[in-house]
């Protein structure tokens, strides 16, 4: 029986591997998880000897070195210089198109969601975009969105920025941008690959057998219990505390 | 010159259908002004966020003083959706022209160079450029042959922000929250309130003025202790985060939302 903190354990360690070989992670706002996966990374490179991480939280003051206001996260990732960002949708399709706007027709949506951010821009722009959202039903993964916030696949533009995976709370899927589809890498225990196909409202590539999610080592989760939630009550106190109190 | 006026006086510089560009919550936001926006009727406010907004832009919105809404989003963050805006949508009573982030800045940028538009990079392939026809996308008229997104210059009647300090001449300190500066540069009026007046010359060495907006680029200045509050003012206090909390779950119902905002009017009056 896996718990709420280690769920999200096996998340935030899975977002570390997703980084792994970056030099600069973006984390965008209301993304504690994320925000976490960055931090374990940028502590485990340290400790290992790898080469250095950069992190930029958007909302924290410790981990964010931008001096140029709001506009340096986008001219960053412009100048190629932002590696992995983080995006959500309140609906995702199967071609990796992404909506933060609603449900319905626009503009009179049967249900609001916050808008776009700066998701068609940096959906452009940064290589390693990581699909990120806890939630893992039919209402979210659908067959096509109702509004393209961001698009994933534009032949029509060159572009170096994209879709790299796709975290959900029951599993991993790596995007093919040759395909222009997902595809299921691996499940969290305990889900069954089946509880994938039940749960997922678009079609995606599926491998004969399909891997469990590895839990994280002793070591990783030393790391993440001590420095990482420390590091992280600065932007997140609540989440920090909740996370350090159950392990 | 700049002018240094009371909160009432610098509020009422604001005239009912004016567009108004305001900042994003952690970059300083001027919600005693925003009160006292309310409080004297200013309405059918083309609001532009920057280029997002929370508390500030639904609780204008609840107010009835919103018309059109620029904004890239709106949400009260951890505490949740914005619910006046939300209610607005279905009701359709608020213009919406959805945005992505740095198209709002790269339209301020346009305005701050003088220049009727911007290029900028991405968008192409999402549904913003269908509600958004007044974003084009055009052939680059250099190099290769490829298309570009073009933005239109936003030129805001008003910015508003809440800042730390100013001093005497109405030099204001925003620190690397430089987008405060592009929306003055941008905006034909710039109204600032600050936690205080400062008897220092804000531009005496190379260190302090790193992180100034020069005068010449303010209208008027009106001190409003803890006037982001409940936001943060960033060196100066955290969020009240209880308060956040409260207005999300008061302003789910109409009814709720007019309790809250009759508070909070009446809070910022005996602060003021």
């Amino acid at each position: 029986m896996s718990s709420d903190h280690e769920r999200r354990e096996i998340l935030i360690a899975t977002i570390a591997d997703l980084l792994d070989g970056i030099r600069h992670v973006s984390v965008g706002a209301s993304s504690p998880i994320p925000a976490a996966g960055a931090m374990l990374l940028r502590a485990r490179n340290e400790r290992d000897g790898k080469p250095p991480v950069r992190i930029s939280i958007l909302g924290s003051q410790a981990h964010n070195f931008f001096t140029n206001g709001g506009i340096e996260l986008f001219d960053c990732a412009a100048q190629g210089r932002v590696d992995a960002f983080f995006l959500g949708g309140g609906q995702i399709d199967g071609e990796g198109n992404i909506n933060l706007v609603g449900t319905g027709d626009y503009p009179r949506t049967d249900v609001r969601w916050p808008g776009s951010f700066g998701s068609a821009y940096l959906y452009h722009l940064v290589p390693r975009v990581i699909l990120f959202r806890e939630e893992h039903s039919p209402r979210v993964f659908v067959p096509k969105v109702d509004f393209v916030s961001a698009r994933a696949i534009t032949p029509e533009v060159p572009r170096r920025g994209g879709p790299y995976a796709l975290l959900t709370n029951m599993a991993l899927f790596d995007f093919d941008r040759d395909a222009g589809g997902f595809a299921l890498r691996s499940v969290h225990p305990p889900f069954t690959p089946a509880d994938i196909r039940e749960n997922t409202g678009f079609a995606y590539a599926e491998p004969d057998v399909v891997r469990e999610t590895p839990r994280p080592d002793a070591a990783t989760l030393a790391l993440l219990r001590g420095r990482v939630f420390d590091e992280l009550a600065e932007t997140y106190p609540a989440f920090a505390r909740t996370m350090k109190r159950a392990a | 010159m700049t002018e240094i006026v009371a909160l009432e006086a610098l509020a009422a510089r604001v005239a009912p259908g004016q567009s108004l560009a305001v900042p994003v919550d952690r970059s300083g936001v001027a919600m005693a002004a925003t009160a006292a926006i309310v409080e004297a009727g200013i309405d059918n406010l083309h609001l532009i966020c920057v280029p997002i907004s929370g508390l500030q832009a639904d609780l204008l919105i609840g107010a009835g003083a919103v018309k059109t809404l620029e904004t890239s989003a709106i949400s009260l963050g951890e505490a949740g959706g914005a619910p006046r805006f939300g209610a607005a949508v279905r009701a359709g009573s608020v213009t919406l022209r959805d945005a992505t982030c740095p198209a709002i800045h790269a339209g301020l940028l346009a305005a701050q160079h003088g220049v009727p538009f911007m290029p900028i990079a991405g968008i192409i392939g999402s549904d913003l450029l269908e509600v958004r026809p007044d974003w084009k996308v055009i052939d680059s008229p250099v190099d290769e042959a490829r298309k570009v997104v073009v933005v239109p210059a936003i030129t805001p009647d008003v910015a508003l922000f809440h800042a730390p300090e100013a001093d005497r001449a109405g030099n204001v300190r925003i620190g690397r929250f430089r987008e405060l500066a592009t929306m003055a540069y941008a905006a034909r009026k710039t109204l600032v309130t600050v936690e205080r007046i400062v008897d220092r010359n804000l531009l005496e060495t190379e260190e302090s003025a790193a992180g100034v907006l020069p005068s010449l680029y303010v209208d008027a200045i009106a001190v409003a202790e803890r006037g982001a509050w409940p936001l943060a003012l960033w060196d100066e206090y955290p969020a009240d985060e209880a308060e956040i909390a409260r207005y999300a779950s008061m302003a789910r119902s109409e009814d709720g939302f007019r309790a809250y905002l009759s508070t909070f009017l009446t809070h910022r009056k005996q602060v003021a």
